[in-house]
């Protein structure tokens, strides 16, 4: 058994998971990486994904996050995410309406506007492949 | 002097308006609770976000190619005052002791000279400023409709306050809510959003001598951050006001309830004196005209 190390999920509305864990897996916008007892400080932002979370006594949380960063201290591990919701509960139809009214947006802006349209879309597919990744196995 | 049947009906108005003041009490009561449940499931986020905040900034100090956001646009011409109130009136002071701070903030800069918008978050500050600052008043958000107002509307108004800073329509902003101490007490706060204050963190003697490793590098995080910061601020914002104003309601409706009560029973007095009075009234008319026989 691992060692464990406190890990806290936050997001504006609720602290959403806080104890003890062995190990997480979390999507880094620079790639996934794995967070284990006695990690290096490192900070980083996430992109939108799948947070696998080994709670210390064995119970394994699957937890979609969207929009937020990791801070990863000698205290502990702390993710702080706009949105996150538990795989379970996550609802599909939300998110494609969130990507169809994207697209209007897309459509709708032009020249910096459009850009930004343009990456708010690619978040959000983004999360649904996430999403339909994880819950397919 | 009014008649009997007009005072039975006064009482009987002022019960009924009693009844209404007590229930919006009630009312009022419950949803504190949960406003405050809802701003005390926030503080985390926010405080991890001020840690952050603080370890990275501090890193950043001084630095020449500090974003924009926190550094300042290097002037101090323009303001915005983004002014959060309630949707709702019969709360006391609350909206207008927010609207005041604001109002008295505007006209200080602009009696320096400075130019000053507007944005108005909340109808009731809206109603109160719009008479003065009509011409300045860009937009008010409303959220009326919404029941539970959550971290995505925030979002809604902070990404309006930013698109306005990147089109360089403003040099700073400040963020005017009402803070919630207690059922009796709520404190209208100025707060600058932009440039960005550093919020102090104690305690951080452990942090100090710590070195992180960031990914992308510091700047991008920091970039990435600020905004998000702005909108947990704003957020932070609307659910204090969310608390204050249901304290406010709270103790406004408890003064009512009590003067109410008050009315009721000098009413009461004067009906029974007045009926007291009739019925003696009467009294002598019969036995001086048995006396007369």
């Amino acid at each position: 058994m691992s060692e464990a190390f406190s890990f806290e999920l936050v997001s504006p509305e609720a602290l959403v998971l806080g104890g003890e864990a062995s190990e997480v897996v979390v999507p880094g916008s620079e790639g996934y990486f794995t967070v284990l007892a006695n990690h290096s400080p490192f900070m980083t932002t996430i992109k939108p994904g799948i947070v696998d979370v080994k709670m210390s006594d064995g119970e394994a949380k699957r937890i979609f996050v969207r929009g937020g960063f990791a801070d990863v201290s000698p205290a502990g591990f702390t993710l702080l995410a706009e949105q996150a919701t538990m795989l379970e509960d996550f609802n599909m139809e939300e998110l494609d309406e969130a990507i169809k009214a994207a697209r209007d947006d897309v459509a709708a802006s032009d020249g910096d506007k459009k850009s930004k349209a343009e990456a708010v879309l690619a978040q959000l597919e983004d999360s649904k492949s996430a999403v339909e990744m994880a819950t397919a196995h | 002097m009014a008649s009997l049947k007009e005072l039975r009906n006064r009482i009987a108005s002022v019960k009924a308006t009693q009844k209404i003041t007590k229930a919006m009490q009630m009312v009022a009561a419950a949803k504190l609770r949960k406003a405050q449940m809802a701003a005390e499931a926030a503080r985390p986020y926010s405080e991890r976000m001020a840690k952050v905040m603080a370890n990275i900034s501090a890193g950043m100090e001084g630095s020449e190619n500090a974003p924009k956001l926190m550094a300042g646009t290097g002037s101090d011409q323009t303001h915005l005052l983004v002014v959060a109130t309630a949707e709702r009136g019969l709360c006391g002071g609350f909206n207008s002791s927010i609207a005041r701070l604001a109002r008295d903030k505007a006209r200080k800069l602009m009696a320096e000279g400075k130019t000053v918008k507007m944005l108005c978050v909340g109808k009731k500050g809206y109603d109160a400023l719009k008479m003065e600052f009509s011409g300045i008043l860009l937009d008010v958000v409303t959220f009326r409709e919404i029941k539970n107002v959550g971290f995505a509307q925030a979002s809604q108004v902070s990404s309006q306050v930013l698109s306005m800073f990147d089109d360089g329509e403003y040099d700073v902003a400040t963020l005017f809510y009402s803070e919630f101490q207690s059922v009796i007490s709520q404190i209208p706060t100025a707060q600058q959003l932009i440039p960005a204050t550093v919020p102090v963190v104690e305690d951080d003697v452990e942090a100090e001598d710590v070195h992180y490793e960031y990914e992308p590098s510091e700047e991008e995080i920091l970039e990435d951050l600020l905004p998000r910061n702005i909108s947990v601020q704003v957020f932070r914002a609307i659910l204090e006001n969310a608390a204050s104003e249901q304290g406010a309601r709270m103790s406004a409706m408890d003064n009512a309830t009590r003067n109410a009560g008050e009315m009721i029973d000098k009413l009461t007095l004067s009906f029974n004196r007045q009926r007291q009075a009739q019925i003696t009234k009467e009294l002598i008319e019969i036995i001086s005209g048995a006396e007369a026989l």
